[in-house]
């Protein structure tokens, strides 16, 4: 299965097909073909999964073998010593790199002996340009065959959820068909073996969240936020392609992952060139993973219906960006120095994320925006962990949190799918009892998402903290502590304001059905469960998702420390019990934001969502539709048309001039001024013409006399 | 016995059928309808002919190759032939005029004539191909003239209310390209060795002093930039697409503006290695000005078609950004480029007409909820607009991002900062095209329809659409998919002409 | 020595004939002004042709002679048919020629 895994993404494309053309016309207009096809592709991703556990691991990686970054002629370089002795020059050129690679050679070295599984590589060539011949196909490794595996599990669980919550959708079919696509996309670009295929997979997601946010484009706030979600993870596609040409060119002409990933760790290509590649390749991940400062669409992405919020929150679209970072690890290890510790962008930008996002939920009403902002945030998280360096943990808070929260949005949407709003203030309140099983798993799913041990979200969460704190990161470590107390504390609101108090809504709130509760279920054991797969002492994991790239550019393994843990959980269940002392004991300063003025700045900024959306809408995108494109046009119009326009006026005008003047006046007044002057001439001539005999011979006679006076003159002079 | 005719008749059949057509009574509609419609699939039929006999191991030499004397008294001979440049060119046009008289099977614009309509696209056609298999100067000149009276026929008797204007600036402005063409020509043929051979001349081409090489440049390059149209040379496009009819609009933009750059390919780059050269710069500086001026003239349009107009001067922007980077990458997605964006904008303007038909308006104030009263429509400009914005695995695609790519690393001798520069405001174009494409989507497709359509009854695509649309959205998938299909044929041909380009320039 | 003399003459001559020409009004005495006109010429040619001993001045001077007479014949002839249409021989009547 692992050669053709081709089949998996393979599936979803033929159902969109199949859905887009037939759905209508069968009985369960389409979802019957879309759940049937993703369960297929669920079934044969666990396949693979069982398969790539049972693949002998065989493939020897030296760990930190970058011979050739170093100068040639220094072969001790697996030994620690010799890199300590590096790290001396603190001042010399190659020490900032040396310090890196002391730290995680040392490290590596526990790891030194455990062969990986080699990954599955099948390709067919697609195209030939130039010198360079592309090849398409799919490269199975242990990240691939982790996200096939929640991809087409969410994925499934969504389809299940929409076939009841999407029930008697004026474009129930569509929606169907735009899924399986979303899926699709998803799944070619997680078995990708190059940056093209995976472009198409990536830009396939982007056309999908357009159909889906948009789904009910009748109103125009609808396609609006639509529109925002295709244009700002377009502009962050700018960095993308910019990123993937310059790889191209880096790895000698190639689009292929692995080779970019050696190229970059190998050291024969310049570290500016990666730097740049890395820079543009971050691009992308901001716009496509909703990072600051291009998170802006995610929360807007919320028009969209409930089910697809889940899919694009927990499995696709947004954890594409975490993906990237993941697939390209050496592009951005080797281009960022992410070994060296510090400060780096990608974990700056994590960082950033981390904290404004997670702000911003507080001030939400609307329970999918909370979540949406809590995505952000988390999705922060993920990227901080790429960042600092601790790339099992990022995948593996990748993996723990689309199931909680896929869990969380279908939770939602079965709240909503109750009382018919999302207005959390205004329709919930006090659902606990109308709604026993949605309550008790959006519960769980809180409690993970807190990092509530032994939850999935405490493990996945601890190992990003601990590899902040072990890799030189302290900032980070602050920041993700501060983060994880946020997380709790919103998460906290949210469960109280959504099913505690009273029920401020209308009409009679009642349990969903099964379709809908049954994922909530399966999601929920999930995520009590998923933690386990990477306990400390086991990281089975870490053994079944890390790759060559991983290795050989030496990212290093902590040991799980209490210490980092027992800080986390504490200051995760420091946050629910501030949350419910302030809810459910009414303690705590009430009213802040009316009494201080300084508070109620700071929940305005927060309000307006630090006015980031009013300077992309109404500045950037407004100047550019408005000012900016009027002016071209009018500069097109006025000059640059007003100088052809300007060009043929005068053209025209000095026709008429060579016309008028030039052609009927002077040439045709030659021609006729021939005539006049001969008629006049022969009017006055024909005064000598009198008929009289004697007056000719007259005038012969003159004539005669002049002119043989002349000759006497002239011949004898 | 074929392969010597099949130029010929490929170029000439149209010709034939338009005589035929001015011999059919006025009276009997249909037979008119039927001879054009058998011309076109006869000229289409020799098209496969064609490509399916073409070498396709040896894409870089001339094949179906005709030369003989034509006018003695200037060395003009009659030589035809096709390559992997022009092949995917030619079987672009005979296509498209297929599909355009097939579109036009029921519904002819107004002032309705359909034996002068019919007659004037199969002249059309003549030329169109003609330029594309000609290899003399002469000939080749006479066939991109000649692809201009039609036109200007098409959009000045069957064109809107501002036809007049449009036409006339349209033939004017193109008129004056060809003029200063001709001068060069003439200069190549004096400098050339007294011969208007094209592969002659670009085997003699590279011995022209560079300085002479220089000026003569400049008059191929205002020749073709002002078919292509280049910034600032674009101005009589919008006009020409907005008042011409709704098949004018297509050939000329599926094909016409294609006559441009394959000029550029096939003539000015590889007679004049060392002017491209120092022209590059300039030609990729106003390649990627037209890709950020003509975004930004798209979002600034009410008007449906004028919007499509301005986007076809945003991607020949792209083409043209390939072509002047003088690599084999960018040049093989120039090709890909032109057919992707004759497919594309072609198709967009055949939308664009249906529902112009429909509403009677093209203001995109006044339309809306198209999904609701023609879904199927409206799907249809919903994966053209997709295409046109360069989504990976449709043909928009790999015309944009090879160009974009190649720009990364021009040929030697080029520079390459400017060029990365260049890459970037490419690159940017991008998102400028998904804003203006995005909302026109918007503006036409979604929301709910205004209240003086609102009770309109508005007819879904009908039967000739189809059949006339189904090719070129077929085309537009596959080619997405296997981008093989066109970098195959242009490959050889690219990379023997970039390699003689290098040998010369670098 | 003896050529002054008769150019002289032909001179004196020539200056009669072309006054008779251009002043006087009867047509037959403009014929025979011109007469004189010729003779007076023909003494120059006989007079050089003496001078110069050789015959081809009095040759000359027997053509003019020959001519002169057809010439006033003709002339006569005119002369005669106006006097029939008109009645008068006056030449400053005589003006159907005029432009």
């Amino acid at each position: 299965m692992l050669e053709n895994a081709w089949v998996i993404p393979a599936l979803p494309v033929l159902s969109f097909v199949l859905i887009l053309f037939f759905g209508k016309r069968l009985p369960k207009h389409g979802h019957e073909i879309g759940v049937a096809a993703v369960a297929l592709a669920f079934v044969l991703a666990c396949v693979c999964a069982v398969q790539w556990v049972q693949r002998p691991a065989n493939l020897e990686v030296k760990p930190g073998s970058e011979e050739h970054a170093a100068a040639p002629g220094s072969p001790a370089q697996a030994n620690a010593v010799a890199a300590l002795e590096e790290k001396a020059p603190p001042g010399s050129e190659g020490g900032h790199e040396g310090e890196g690679k002391g730290e995680k050679e040392g490290e590596a070295g526990e790891h030194e002996a455990e062969p990986i599984r080699k990954p599955v590589v099948k390709e067919v060539t697609w195209f030939d340009n130039g010198q360079t011949r592309v090849k398409a196909g799919t490269h199975v490794d242990g990240l691939a065959v982790t996200m096939m595996f929640v991809v087409t599990l969410i994925s499934l669980l969504v389809h299940v959820f929409s076939t009841s919550y999407m029930h008697g959708d004026r474009r129930y079919t569509h929606y169907f068909a735009a899924l399986s696509l979303f899926t699709a996309g998803m799944l070619v670009m997680v078995t990708a073996n190059n940056t093209l295929q995976l472009l198409v997979g990536w830009e396939l997601m982007g056309l999908c969240s357009f159909m889906l946010i948009g789904h009910w484009w009748e109103e125009r706030n609808n396609s609006n936020a639509a529109l925002k979600a295709f244009f700002t993870t377009r502009t962050g596609d700018v960095g993308l392609l910019i990123g993937i040409a310059i790889l191209f060119f880096a790895a000698g002409q190639t689009f292929d992952i692995a080779d970019i990933n050696a190229a970059a760790l190998g050291g024969e290509v310049s570290h500016g060139l990666v730097l740049a590649g890395a820079a543009a390749l971050l691009c992308g991940v901001i716009g496509k993973s909703a990072q600051f400062p291009l998170h802006t669409w995610l929360p807007d992405a919320m028009a969209g219906p409930t089910p697809v919020s889940a899919l694009i929150h927990a499995a696709t679209m947004v954890v594409a960006g975490v993906y990237l970072v993941a697939r390209l690890y050496g592009v951005f290890w080797s281009g960022f120095d992410i070994g060296g510790g510090g400060i780096n962008p990608v974990a700056l930008v994590g960082g950033i994320t981390v904290l404004i996002a997670a702000a911003l939920a507080f001030v939400q009403t609307d329970i999918k925006k909370v979540l949406a902002y809590s995505t952000v945030s988390q999705l922060g998280y993920m990227v901080m962990a790429l960042g600092v360096g601790a790339w099992t943990a990022g995948v593996f808070h990748l993996v723990t949190h689309a199931f909680f929260k896929g869990l969380l949005f279908l939770g939602a949407g079965s709240v909503s799918h109750a009382v018919h709003s999302f207005d959390m203030k205004k329709d919930m309140g006090g659902l606990r009892e109308h709604m026993p099983i949605t309550f008790k798993t959006f519960v769980i799913g809180s409690l993970a998402l807190a990092g509530v041990p032994p939850l999935a979200g405490f493990w996945s969460k601890d190992e990003i903290l601990l590899g902040a704190s072990s890799n030189g990161y302290p900032v980070f470590l602050v920041i993700g502590l501060l983060g994880a107390a946020l997380t709790a504390a919103y998460m906290t609101r949210c469960v109280y304001l959504t099913f505690f108090g009273e029920y401020r809504g209308h009409g009679q709130p009642h349990e969903s059905p099964p379709a809908i509760t049954v994922p909530l279920v399966v999601l929920a054991a999930l995520s009590v469960v998923a933690g386990f797969v990477n306990v400390p002492g086991g990281e089975w994991f870490a053994k079944w998702t890390e790759n060559e790239t991983v290795l050989s550019a030496g990212v290093a393994h902590h040991s799980f420390s209490p210490f980092v843990a027992l800080f986390g959980s504490a200051l995760g269940l420091l946050g629910i019990a501030a949350g419910y002392a302030y809810y459910w004991r009414n303690l705590g300063p009430h009213r802040l934001t009316q009494r201080s003025g300084a508070a109620g700045t700071g929940y305005r900024i927060l309000e307006n969502k630090y006015g980031l959306d009013r300077l992309y809408t109404d500045w950037v995108v407004g100047g550019i539709k408005g000012p900016i494109a009027r002016g071209a046009y009018w500069f097109n119009q006025r000059v640059i048309d007003g100088v052809v326009n300007g060009v043929g006026i005068i053209a025209r005008g000095l026709a008429r001039f060579v016309y008028d003047t030039v052609d009927q006046k002077v040439v045709d007044g030659v021609v006729n001024g021939a005539g006049i002057g001969a008629e006049d001439g022969g009017r006055v001539l024909r005064l000598m013409q009198t008929g009289r005999v004697q007056q000719y011979a007259l005038f012969l006679f003159g004539a005669v006399v002049v002119l043989g006076g002349t000759l006497v003159l002239f011949t004898t002079g | 016995m074929f392969d010597s005719w099949a130029l010929t008749l490929v170029v000439f059949l149209p010709a034939v059928g338009a005589a035929l057509l001015v011999a059919v009574p006025r009276r009997a509609e249909n037979l008119m309808k039927l001879v054009a419609l058998a011309t076109t699939l006869a000229t289409a039929a020799v098209g496969v002919a064609i490509l399916a006999r073409f070498d396709y191991g040896a894409t870089d030499t001339l094949q179906f190759e005709v030369d003989r004397p034509w006018i003695d008294v200037i060395n003009s001979r009659y030589h035809m032939g096709v390559d992997g440049i022009s092949l995917p060119l030619l079987a672009l046009s005979v296509l498209i005029t297929v599909l355009c008289v097939v579109y036009s099977w029921d519904h002819f614009p107004e002032p309705h004539n359909p034996k002068a309509f019919l007659a004037l696209m199969l002249v059309l056609e003549t030329g169109m191909n003609g330029t594309f298999v000609g290899q003399d100067l002469i000939l080749f000149f006479v066939f991109f003239e000649l692809v201009l009276l039609p036109m200007y026929f098409m959009i000045g008797v069957w064109g809107g209310p501002n036809r007049q204007y449009a036409a006339i600036k349209f033939f004017l402005f193109t008129l004056f390209g060809s003029a200063l063409m001709i001068l060069a020509f003439l200069a190549l043929y004096f400098k050339g060795g007294n011969t208007f051979d094209i592969p002659l001349l670009v085997e003699r081409g590279g011995t022209i002093a560079r300085d002479a090489q220089i000026l003569i440049f400049g008059g191929l390059f205002m020749g073709f930039a002002i078919k292509v149209p280049m910034f600032p040379f674009h101005t009589w496009l919008p006009d020409a697409h907005t008042e011409a009819p709704t098949v004018g609009s297509v050939i000329l933009a599926a094909v016409l503006l294609k006559l441009g750059t394959y000029g550029f390919i096939r003539i000015a780059l590889p007679i004049l290695p060392d002017a491209a050269q120092a022209w590059a710069p300039w030609i990729g500086g106003l390649a990627v000005v037209g890709i950020i001026y003509g975004a930004l003239g798209c979002l600034a349009q009410k008007d449906l078609k004028r919007l499509i107009a301005f986007s076809s001067v945003a991607h020949m922007g792209f083409v043209m950004l390939g072509i002047a980077t003088l690599t084999d990458y960018g040049i093989n997605a120039a090709v890909f480029g032109m057919v992707a964006h004759g497919l594309i904008t072609g198709m967009l303007f055949f939308i664009a007409g249906s529902i112009q038909e429909r509403y009677g308006t093209r203001e995109m104030s006044r339309l809306g909820g198209l999904l609701l009263q023609a879904p199927r429509l409206a799907w249809l400009l919903g994966f053209c607009a997709m295409a046109s914005l360069g989504l990976p695995g449709l043909a928009g695609f790999w015309g944009e991002f090879p160009a974009i790519l190649s720009a990364y690393q021009p040929a030697p001798g080029l520079s390459e900062a400017l060029f990365r520069v260049y890459m970037v405001v490419a690159a940017v174009g991008t998102v400028f095209a998904a804003g203006y494409l995005l909302w026109m989507y918007q503006r036409t497709a979604f929301g709910t329809a205004k209240k003086e359509f609102a009770e309109a009854h508005v007819h879904d695509v009908h039967l000739p659409e189809w059949l006339a649309w189904a090719p070129l959205l077929l085309l537009i998938l596959i080619l997405g998919i296997f981008p093989s299909l066109i970098f195959r044929v242009t490959d050889g041909a690219v990379q023997s002409m970039t390699s003689a380009l290098q040998a010369i320039g670098g | 020595m003896y050529l002054n003399q008769f150019l002289l003459l032909a001179a004196f001559l020539f200056c009669v004939g072309v006054y008779g020409v251009l002043a006087r009004k009867n047509a037959v005495l403009v014929l025979m002004s011109i007469e004189l006109i010729l003779n007076a010429v023909n003494i120059n040619l006989v007079a050089f042709g003496l001078f110069r001993e050789s015959v081809a001045g009095q040759v000359f001077a027997l053509f003019v002679i020959a001519v002169a007479a057809a010439e006033v014949g003709v002339g006569l002839a005119v002369v005669i048919l106006i006097y029939r249409n008109r009645h008068s021989i006056d030449l400053t009547e005589v003006d159907m020629m005029k432009g």
